[in-house]
């Protein structure tokens, strides 16, 4: 062992030191929300590409971190996927794209509208057969989102309900996850972002999109911003903030980036 | 005996470098659990009325009993059916047929996980719920991991046939033993223990099975009353909301994380117990 130890120990000094080479590249670090981590870690690569020397942190943890790491200046930018609250006002947001939700039905389903309490009663369990709200004789599979994610908070939020009131049958991860769950099952009920399932309708999936309060759902109702369930997706950064933090989030909403904000079925917010 | 220096100084520091992972790993787990231990208390996880750990309440009991039931059932589904397949092509399977076989079970082996989880989420999942809504449940579950695990299982069964010593079928065959009674009194006794093992390896492998188990088994918090139930799997836990948690939900799903490190742990050990007692009931 003792022969080997100098090989391992030039191999750990080199390992460590080539981290060291770039100390002059500036820095800027995001943190918040993981609905609009993967989109802004896109924009943050075709920044760096342009900026040579420029080196961009994209960490996620939820749009309430993003909020704090901006505060004690953890963070230059965080990123939340919601409004700000009353209480967070000390904060400038900065909309980059929206995202809404829908309720997606499958096919062969007969229902084709719900209103507001119908969605609610089904959610909680309490109309258990979809013959109650005018489709076939056959017991309703509810899908629900798992806990934490942003797009089952603002369901909830919109109905009015807790997670716990929600009597749900199978529980998803992500939106892919619930297109193909309601794509094979004729009885589910579930919801995810419109864009997702916009996108999986046109390319001949067996599902429906259910309008909300009698507006279709579709991405060209979010732009216009009259589809009942949506949110901003937000740069913040404190007032005194760097030329870089400003910089980026005016690459964000330029239209240099509406490529990439397409792709991952959002609205940009420069649209309109 | 003289051995090379080098070659043996790097198969210690190798060994001691997957110790100290293991340990690490641990002790990491531990850490990062403690908060919650800390904060709730270790009752929190199985006296909460469910897991809504947003709301503050974290029962972890309902995933353990999920996470059981479907590696229990899939390799109780998987095992017996894979030793069976296993005699079959090594003793019964015409030769040409045999290796095709083979490299079939090869092939079946190395495909993702998701793939499995994915023809389960379109074909399974439907069928079941054609007479058992929701569809997603234990028993998806059961046959999507039994599908994914028996392919390793035959492959070691078989290997462990493979051992059996040259001079006991020899013999066998001498004294004009019939096909059946060779496997039954000769082969299949001596590669016992080895079976054994081999199941209990792809045990920890069912437990620690993440996407396909994710897909198929609709993921609900609930001690499942029938396999028919839907249930979510500690595995699965971790997945849905790891990368969504904050505060103390980070660390209860820690903590989901340390008591699968735990059922691993427990179950290998056990595998070795089995494989013990066995092989000193045979000698």
């Amino acid at each position: 062992m003792n022969r080997l130890l100098p090989f391992f120990t030039l191999l750990i000094s080199i390992i460590s030191l080539t981290g060291c080479g770039q100390s002059t590249s500036e820095k800027l670090v995001l943190t918040g929300s993981s609905t609009v981590a993967p989109l802004v870690s896109e924009i943050a690569l075709r920044y760096e590409s342009q900026h040579p020397g420029i080196r961009i942190d994209v960490q996620t943890g939820g749009s309430s971190r993003g909020v704090n790491d901006t505060r004690s200046g953890l963070a230059d930018i965080g990123m939340v996927s919601r409004s700000l609250k009353t209480s967070e006002e000390d904060l400038s947001a900065n909309i980059i794209a929206w995202d809404g939700i829908t309720l997606i039905l499958h096919q062969d389903n007969p229902v084709t509208a719900l209103t507001r309490q119908q969605v609610i009663d089904i959610f909680t369990g309490k109309v258990q057969n979809w013959r109650e709200v005018g489709g076939k004789n056959e017991a309703i599979v509810v899908v629900n989102k798992a806990e934490g994610r942003s797009t089952l908070e603002l369901f909830l939020k919109h109905f009015g309900l807790k997670n716990s009131d929600v009597d749900a049958d199978i529980i998803i991860g992500d939106n892919q996850q619930g297109l193909k769950t309601v794509a094979g099952n004729p009885l589910a009920i579930g919801y995810v972002s419109i864009g997702a399932a916009a996108y999986e309708f046109e390319h001949g999936a067996p599902i429906n999109l259910l309008a909300i309060n009698g507006v279709e759902a579709t991405l060209a109702n979010v732009e216009k911003g009259v589809f009942p369930i949506a949110r901003p997706l937000n740069l913040i950064i404190k007032d005194s903030d760097s030329k870089l933090a400003t910089d980026f989030i005016a690459f964000a909403q330029s239209s240099k980036v509406n490529d990439l904000i397409l792709n991952q079925y959002f609205i940009p917010a420069n649209a309109n | 005996m003289r051995t090379n220096p080098i070659f043996s100084n790097a198969l210690l520091f190798g060994a001691w470098f997957s110790v100290g992972l293991l340990i690490l790993i641990a002790v990491f787990m531990v850490l990062r659990s403690w908060p919650f231990f800390d904060r709730e208390g270790l009752g929190a996880l199985w006296l909460d009325s469910n897991w809504f750990p947003t709301e503050g309440s974290f029962n972890l009991l309902p995933m353990v009993a999920g996470s059981l039931m479907v590696t229990l059932g899939a390799v109780l589904l998987a095992g017996p059916t894979g030793v069976i397949l296993a005699i079959f092509g090594r003793y019964y399977a015409p030769a040409r047929l045999a290796s095709v076989y083979r490299a079939l079970m090869e092939l079946l082996s190395g495909i993702p996980s998701v793939v499995y989880g994915f023809w389960g989420l379109l074909v399974l999942v439907p069928w079941i719920s054609s007479f058992a809504p929701p569809g997603a449940s234990i028993s998806a579950g059961i046959i999507v991991l039994a599908i994914m695990v028996l392919p390793l299982v035959v492959l070691t069964v078989d290997t462990s046939f493979e051992q059996t010593p040259k001079k006991w079928l020899v013999a066998a065959d001498a004294l004009a033993l019939q096909r059946w009674s060779k496997v039954w009194r000769i082969v299949l006794p001596a590669s016992l223990p080895s079976i054994l093992s081999g199941i209990t390896l792809q045990t920890g492998r069912a437990l620690g099975e993440t996407m396909a188990v994710l897909m198929v088994c609709g993921n609900i918090v609930q001690v499942p009353g029938s396999i028919f139930d839907p249930a979510r799997t500690l595995t699965a836990n971790i997945a849905l909301e790891m990368s969504y948690a904050s505060g103390l939900h980070v660390n209860a799903l820690f903590v989901s994380g340390l008591l699968l490190f735990i059922l691993t742990v427990v179950i290998v050990k056990f595998g070795g117990l089995i494989q013990e007692g066995t092989r000193r009931q045979g000698a």
